[in-house]
Formats: C-alpha cells, structure tokens, sequence
C-alpha cells in the first residue's frame, strides 16, 4: 500500500530534471524516500536532513562527491588532482563515448571518482570518492588511473590515503583494459604500503565486485558503512547457482564485520570524527600521544 | 597463426579432451610434488600447485584444474577456486619467494567462484591480497593461459613478469553471454559480444595485456597434448632464462609499469601534478 502511494508521488514529481552539478539520487526531485533496505517511507527532507541515513534502519543511502566531501573534509580544503581526465574508448565499444558524455551532463562528473588533497579536523590526506551515479561507478582506465596516481602522490608526498569506494565493479565496455586496472592499483597500493604508510577504505553502499576485489580490500583499516551492500560475486548470480533467495543480510557490512573482512562498522555522524583520530595516531611527526 | 574466431576459440577450449594443467605436469616438469591446504582453512581442489624441476632448476607451479569429464570437474569445481584456492597459490608463491624459485601460473577458470562460502570467507580479499603480494613478489612469475582466463579469478594469478597465452586461449572480463547480457541486454548475442570483445592473443598482445603466443599442435592443442606441452617447455626455458639474472628491484620495476601503462584516457590542461 505504501508502496503504491510512493509511485503516485514518485510519478507525479518524477519528470524533474536534476540540477547541475547533482545526480538524480540526491536531488529532491522525490518528496518521499523509500528505503531499499527496510522499505520505510520518509519525507525526502528528513532524509537529507540525516545525512541520508534511513531514520528507521540506519541503512547509509548513497551520496554524491559533492555530498561526501562537505560532510567529510575541512571546508576549503580540498585541491583535487586530474580533474580533466576522460576516458577513451580502448575496444572500441559502440556508443561509450556518447554514454559518457551524456553521463557527464546529467551528474557534472567527468568519471566515476574524483581524488584530491584535503584536510580532516586538520589532517592532511590524500582522499578519493566514488560516486556510483556515474555509471554505478565502475572501474575503467579513468577510474584505475585517477586512483594510481592518488597512491602515487601520496607516496611521494609521504601523505596517507582514504579511499571510500562505492562500484558495480568492472567496467564491461573497456574490455580487458578495466580488469587490469584491479592490478594496477592494487600494486600502487602495495608500494604506498611499503613505504610504511597508512590506507584507510571506506565501503559504501554498494561496492562490489573488481573493486571489492582489489584496492578495497587492501586497507590497513576497514571501515564499512551501516547496512552498506558489500561483496565480490553478485547476489542474482549466486542466487542463480544455489537455487534459492539469499537473506538480506547477505553482504552486508554487518555480514562482512561477522566474517573478519571489516574492522568496524562505522556511522556516518562519526565518520570524520573517527578518520581524524586514526589519521593522528599514524602521523609520523608525532611520537607520542596527543591530547585532543 | 590461429585463424579462428574468438567465438571459434572459446569452443575450441571447451572441447572436452583439451588438455588441463594435470595433463601438461609431468610433460613439462620433472619430479612434481604437489602441496596441499591454505593452512587456514582447508585445500581447494580448483588449484593445483607444487614444486617440480623444469630442465633441473627447482619452480612452483600453481594452475587452475579443469577436468576432462564430468567426473573430474565435479572434482574440481570446473576450475572455479574458492577462497581458500587463492590462498593456498599465495602461500606457495611466499614459499618461491623465500627459497628464490620462479613461479609458473597455469590459468585457465571460467572465473572466481561465486557462492555463499565463497563470500563468507573474503573471495573479493583473496583474489585482491594475490594481486598485491604478486605486485611485490621477489622472485620472477610467469603466467599462462591455457583455456580460458575468466575475470578477477584468473588475475589472480596473472600478476606476473611475462603474460603468455596459448595460441587459442581467450582471456575476458566477463564470458561473452554476460557481456552481452550486460550491455546490450541481450544474451543471445554473445557470439558477436566474442568477436567484439577483444579476448583473443593478438588482441591482448596489441592491448598490452599479454605479451607472447605459445603455438598449438596444429588443429588444436588437444590434437597434439605432447606437442603443445613441448612448444610450452620451449617457450619457458625462454623465459626464465631472460628473467634469471635480473636484480630483482628491476624485476619489480617492470611488472610493475607492465600493468601500469594500461589504460586510455586524454587529459585536458588543467590536470597534471
């Protein structure tokens, strides 16, 4: 019944154009918000209001870059790195490049991270976000280079590096070229690793598959959003292979925290909180503790 | 040179008596001593691995079991490795490391398995722990593909010195009726989503995702196993022979830029350090 009172408003408020510079998501283009986890209906304000946490099961809805940044870096102090950076069309694929540039218009991204220098409560790092309304923020050559160069340039800064990952996985139109990116900046993460620096992820929902399967596994620290959707395989494809519906727990944050593969589940009203203490406690010009 | 289709390749390396990494073992290696277990928790018969003599050098061989009859594939899970499979090559590539043996991957999964146990025991960390101890691996690692390469769950154990692939082997993404499925929403048209994808030798070669062909018996590796399997031991000793006095900070170097150069993007003025 709710649900049917959702699509009336959902079709009356749907026609909406979204405004630059946001996705369709986060723009209150809806009035109600309905959660896919719990299925509770909230005003879209109240939603918004809550840092787009579901009032009623915490689920952690998805958010832009923009959004993401002004909850999480000092203001004025992000200086992001490769802004300018596109992707070509290395198979050959029919029809990518217009997808891109159409993708470019209706979410005023240029690809599916973005990466930069900032500050957190006065911690300098390197950070990088993924926004999964480009393209379900899957991984090609813009995606895996943008987050190369990120490790790279925190290693030569000596600076520590905060990834929150977000992807549908690999993207399927580049071919070979995207997979291979997994190894890429998986091995620009081992050689920030050895230089004895910190790599913190963040997995928001939803992040899966080739990313899932490389760099954001490879943190020193785990931290996974509440209720955020987290795995390698997909959930129809295993559905598919065992022959019955899987539990809506599975690949959860809460499932992946179970089974030893996060560190800590982590609201988002004490995210940046949480970050900067962390970021302290590996600063290298500090030997001994500070008081906060 | 292979003059078939991709489409023509993939059902070329599914052919039933195409020979499996078991098959090619004892034609290529003397002594071979399998091992067992991840030592965490317990043996995925997806991978085989071990130590053997290749022309009187000790290596570690590790490779993706694919039967040659249902029997067997039900043995080995059709060459999809659980967690625990990756574990266990990781374990004996650290074991290369330290007694400075090369490592020889044999790939050939139709992918990563996906399931309930697979997920619950970190599929997604293994295969990315085995990209990230390979990147950084001290000793030299030569990979092969033999069949097919499927995905992540073939890169796994792809993160290498020297890519090679069988003159029919195809390495992919995503199999050609997902790729189609996926992007045109259309599954039926995976024979064209083959032959468009870019999975074959010489597109990888020209991509820069592998760099040698190992010609087959003519007709098919499974015309001539023990041809195919010399064709394979001489393109090793080629190898390892290159690789074996490299210092191994250069090693590292060049795998490192070999997978680092991929990718294809332009850059407007603004972008640059």
């Amino acid at each position: 019944m709710l649900e049917d009172l959702f699509q009336k408003v959902k079709a009356r408020m749907g026609s909406e154009e979204p405004q630059q510079g946001f996705s369709k998501m986060s723009v209150p283009s809806d009035l109600l918000f309905k959660c896919p986890r719990c299925q509770q209906v909230t005003f879209m304000d109240t939603f918004r209001e809550n840092q787009m946490v579901c009032p009623n099961c915490q689920y952690h809805g998805r958010m832009t870059v923009a959004e993401r940044l002004k909850i999480t870096v000092d203001n004025g102090t992000f200086h992001e790195y490769d802004r300018d950076m596109r992707s070509k069309n290395p198979i050959g694929f029919d029809g990518y490049e217009r997808k891109l540039e159409a993708l470019s218009k209706s979410t005023g991204l240029t690809e599916a991270v973005v990466t930069g220098e900032a500050e957190i409560m006065g911690e300098k790092c390197v950070i990088g976000i993924m926004d999964s309304h480009f393209m379900m923020a899957s991984m090609g050559s813009v995606v895996g280079e943008k987050i190369t160069r990120a490790f790279e340039r925190a290693t030569a800064q000596r600076l520590p590096i905060i990834l929150f990952t977000a992807s549908g996985g690999a993207r399927m139109q580049e071919g070979m070229v995207s997979l291979l990116q997994m190894a890429k900046t998986s091995g620009a993460a081992a050689r920030h690793s050895d230089s004895g620096l910190l790599y913190i992820t963040v997995l928001t929902d939803p992040t899966t598959g080739g990313v899932t399967a490389s760099f954001a596994s490879l943190g020193d620290i785990i931290i996974a959003e509440p209720k955020a959707l987290i795995g390698f395989a997909g959930r129809r494809v295993i559905e598919d292979t065992i022959r019955q519906r899987l539990p809506d727990t599975f690949q959860s944050a809460e499932f992946l925290e179970e089974h030893g593969f996060a560190d800590m589940i982590c609201d988002r009203s004490h995210m940046r909180e949480t970050l900067s203490t962390l970021l302290r406690m590996h600063r290298e010009d500090s030997e001994t503790e500070e008081t906060v | 040179m292979s003059n078939l289709t991709a489409w023509e390749r993939i059902s070329l390396v599914h052919q039933k008596d195409r020979p499996t990494v078991r098959d090619y073992i004892p034609m290529i290696f003397d002594s071979f001593i399998e091992m067992h277990g991840d030592r965490s928790f317990g043996d995925d018969p997806a991978i085989v691995g071990g130590i053997a003599y290749f022309k009187g050098r000790p290596v570690t061989v590790i490779g993706q079991v694919k039967g040659r009859n249902l029997e067997e594939n039900k043995a080995s899970n059709f060459a999809m490795p659980h967690p625990e499979g990756y574990r266990k090559a990781l374990r004996l590539m650290k074991q290369a490391e330290k007694f400075h043996r090369p490592v020889i991957c044999f790939i050939d999964t139709p992918g990563a398995f996906c399931g309930i146990g697979a997920e619950e025991r970190g599929q997604g960390e293994a295969i990315a722990r085995n990209l990230f101890e390979l990147m950084r691996l001290q000793t030299n690692v030569i990979s092969i593909v033999l069949g097919e390469g499927g995905s992540g769950g073939a890169l796994a154990l792809g993160v290498c010195d020297e890519l090679a692939m069988l003159e029919n082997a195809v390495y992919s993404i995503i199999s050609p009726r997902g790729f189609a499925s996926i992007l045109w929403k259309d599954a039926s048209r995976e024979q064209e989503a083959a032959n468009r994808s870019r999975i074959t030798a010489e597109d990888l070669i020209e991509l820069g995702v592998a760099e040698k062909m190992i010609p087959e018996a003519p007709g098919g590796a499974h015309l001539g196993p023990e041809e195919t399997a010399q064709n394979i031991s001489a393109y090793l000793e080629d190898a390892l022979q290159r690789f074996r006095d490299v210092p191994v900070e250069t090693l590292l170097e060049g795998r490192y830029h070999k997978f680092r150069k991929i990718g294809e993007f332009s850059e407007g003025p603004e972008s640059g350090l």
